[in-house]
């Protein structure tokens, strides 16, 4: 009995085996986890107790200011919170951003990735000069973006509009100010030009996993261009399509660097991330910049929730395979 | 007539042999290329145009059209390096430099036990622990930014670069315990049974059969580490200030308090990015797997 015990132990790699008795059991499964458990109890000191004591604080009246009248308020904290207009304002801000900035950049990514997809000269080159707007630190582009770029009086784009005008021989060329007429969307700009990189790069590894011999075959009996798009590689993208989708949201509802270096929270571009930091930075009210990011943390596990369930689907396959 | 335009085509898609080959459109591909060509080109053009306005004079930067052939100079790094203007940058970079490559260091002694203990022998219930690490990489930093303010105001921890390396271990280690995950899981059982069945040690065992496999996988985490710790800017502009500021927070500072001043941003912003770009293109293969959680191969 003993010996096909330690036979199956010893099977290393496939699942683990059905749990013997006793202390040995134990012994085996401790010595299992013991190379889990520093990665583990970290993680969980350092990224789960902070979120429990958010979750205290949420529900305290405490301002820096005025520390002698510490003590628990219930859920005024989240009244405070869901009825101010400005949060309100913040929250709408959050979803609109995160979703032109996710939508946008999928949509140009995808036909970006088809473009790279097919065979032309220096494809490589091209996939490099695609990469490099991801590879700029996010300060340094959301800097790049607002002084180099949408300057009114010396910036590339105005700049850019005075030569063309020139050259048709008018000097009245139109100089709008970008990021004071249309402040959200200079941001959404700069986060696209960040992001589409990002997006491109996930949708033309899923477009160079495509089984080509079924294409090749699909091709010969006769179907067109689109329908091989329509009915074979968008069904196939489509995991894809999802998993950028969510990997983005998590990483644009969070953003914080665009929206502080470009309007600094201005104009109407105030979103939840830079809202908290305000209200905990200037303000030092702990308890209503807790209950904010409480509300920052639904609405993600909101989203969280869909992107594991698609994370945990290419998993599977590729566990399956 | 007829006849013979019609013979055309139908030559050009069939090989000499007569094989059907799928039908090709050259001229449509070409103009498909060249669009490529050009959306990849517009798509890098902020970037040429940083670096060009970082070697210009500061008048040359400021004109309105552009001064693209204006004479280079590196006026603009000079003044961004303190060469004239008293400014500093070297601290707050050593900084960042520090907080990636030690949290980085972390991150791999941390995640690469966890991960062997997620495939390669695989605790109970391993998928659950595995969605776990990732589920706190999707919870957004800010809601738990003030315990942590305030419990490095009560230890004196503020101002700290150790707490930016703390921190940016959690933020990164469950990229990399998935990364690694995925590494290890290429690992072929076999070579383990065949290694222990020769009487290797574990740890023999680890390096001379699991590392030359894992390697690759070890710089692709390093990679994605670095990277998402060098761009950081919340949790540092919270909670450093003079003594362990890093770059992305220098940059911030530098606008408001020196004015504009085209070229010099556009020098400090290139010379912050460097470091990524430099490893991002060297790696650009690594870079797909890293930022899908090793989800994408």
């Amino acid at each position: 009995m003993s010996t096909t015990i330690e036979r199956r132990r010893d099977d290393v790699g496939s699942p683990p085996p059905p749990p013997p008795s006793g202390a040995l059991r134990r012994t085996s499964d401790w010595a299992r986890r013991a190379p889990l458990l520093p990665a583990l109890l970290f993680t969980i000191l350092v990224t789960q107790l902070p979120f429990v004591v958010t979750l205290v604080v949420s529900f305290m009246d405490w301002n820096a200011y005025y520390p002698d009248e510490r003590g628990f308020t219930g859920f005024s904290n989240y009244a405070s919170v869901l009825t101010d207009v400005n949060m309100r304002e913040a929250i709408l801000t959050t979803v609109v951003l995160t979703v032109v900035v996710v939508l946008v950049s999928l949509l140009l990514g995808m036909g970006i990735a088809l473009l790279l997809d097919r065979q032309f000269r220096g494809r490589g080159v091209v996939r490099t000069l695609m990469i490099t707007p991801f590879l700029v630190v996010p300060v340094a582009a959301a800097l790049l973006w607002k002084h180099a770029l949408f300057n009114p009086e010396y910036g590339l784009l105005n700049g850019t509009l005075t030569a063309i005008w020139r050259l048709f021989g008018s000097e009245d060329a139109p100089q709008p100010d970008w990021i004071t007429a249309a402040p959200l969307v200079s941001v959404e700009v700069a986060l696209i030009w960040q992001w589409t990189p990002f997006m491109m790069l996930i949708l033309l590894a899923g477009l160079q996993s495509r089984p080509l011999d079924v294409i090749e075959a699909a091709r010969i009996d006769g179907a067109s261009t689109w329908q091989v798009f329509r009915y074979m590689t968008f069904p196939h993208l489509r995991r894809y399509l999802e998993l950028g989708a969510l990997l983005g949201s998590i990483y644009i509802v969070q953003n914080f660097d665009a929206v502080f270096t470009i309007t600094s929270g201005g104009l109407g571009t105030a979103n939840l991330p830079y809202v908290i930091y305000q209200t905990f930075y200037q303000a030092h009210d702990y308890g209503r910049a807790s209950a904010a990011g409480v509300v920052v943390v639904i609405g993600t596990i909101v989203i969280a929730t869909l992107a594991l369930r698609t994370v945990s689907t290419l998993f599977q396959e590729e566990n399956a395979r | 007539m007829s006849s013979v335009t019609d013979v055309g085509p139908v030559a050009a898609t069939r090989t000499p042999e007569g094989e059907p080959r799928a039908p090709r459109k050259p001229r449509s591909g070409a103009l498909l290329g060249v669009l490529a060509w050009l959306i990849g080109i517009l798509f890098v053009v902020p970037v040429l145009w940083m670096v060009l306005t970082s070697f210009h004079s500061e008048e040359d930067a400021a004109t309105n059209p552009p001064s693209l052939f204006a004479p280079l100079t590196l006026e603009g790094y000079r003044s961004f390096f303190g060469i004239g203007t008293g400014a500093n940058p070297w601290p707050s970079l050593a900084n960042s430099l520090t907080a990636s490559v030690v949290s980085t260091v972390i991150v791999l002694l941390l995640a690469i036990p966890a991960a062997y203990a997620l495939s390669i022998r695989p605790v109970r219930k391993w998928t659950d622990v595995l969605f776990f690490f990732l589920s706190t990489r999707m919870l957004p930093v800010v809601a738990g930014l003030l315990p942590i303010y305030l419990f490095a105001q009560v230890s004196g921890l503020l101002d700290n670069i150790w707490l930016l390396i703390v921190l940016y271990t959690a933020m990164n280690l469950p990229i990399a315990v998935w990364m690694m995950r995925s590494f290890l899981a290429e690992v072929p059982v076999e070579i383990l049974e065949a290694a222990s069945m020769d009487g290797a040690g574990l740890l023999l065992t680890l390096r001379r059969v699991v590392a030359p496999i894992v390697l690759p996988g070890i710089a692709a985490t390093s990679l994605i580490c670095f990277i998402f710790s060098w761009n950081e800017l919340l949790l540092a502009r919270t909670l450093t200030g003079t003594v362990a500021q890093t770059a992305p927070v220098y940059l911030t500072g530098f606008v408001t308090s020196q004015g504009l001043f085209l070229a010099q941003v556009c020098a400090a912003a290139f010379v912050v990015s460097l470091p990524v770009l430099i490893a991002g293109f060297a790696a650009q293969d690594k870079l797909v797997q890293g930022l899908s959680l090793g989800a994408v191969k």
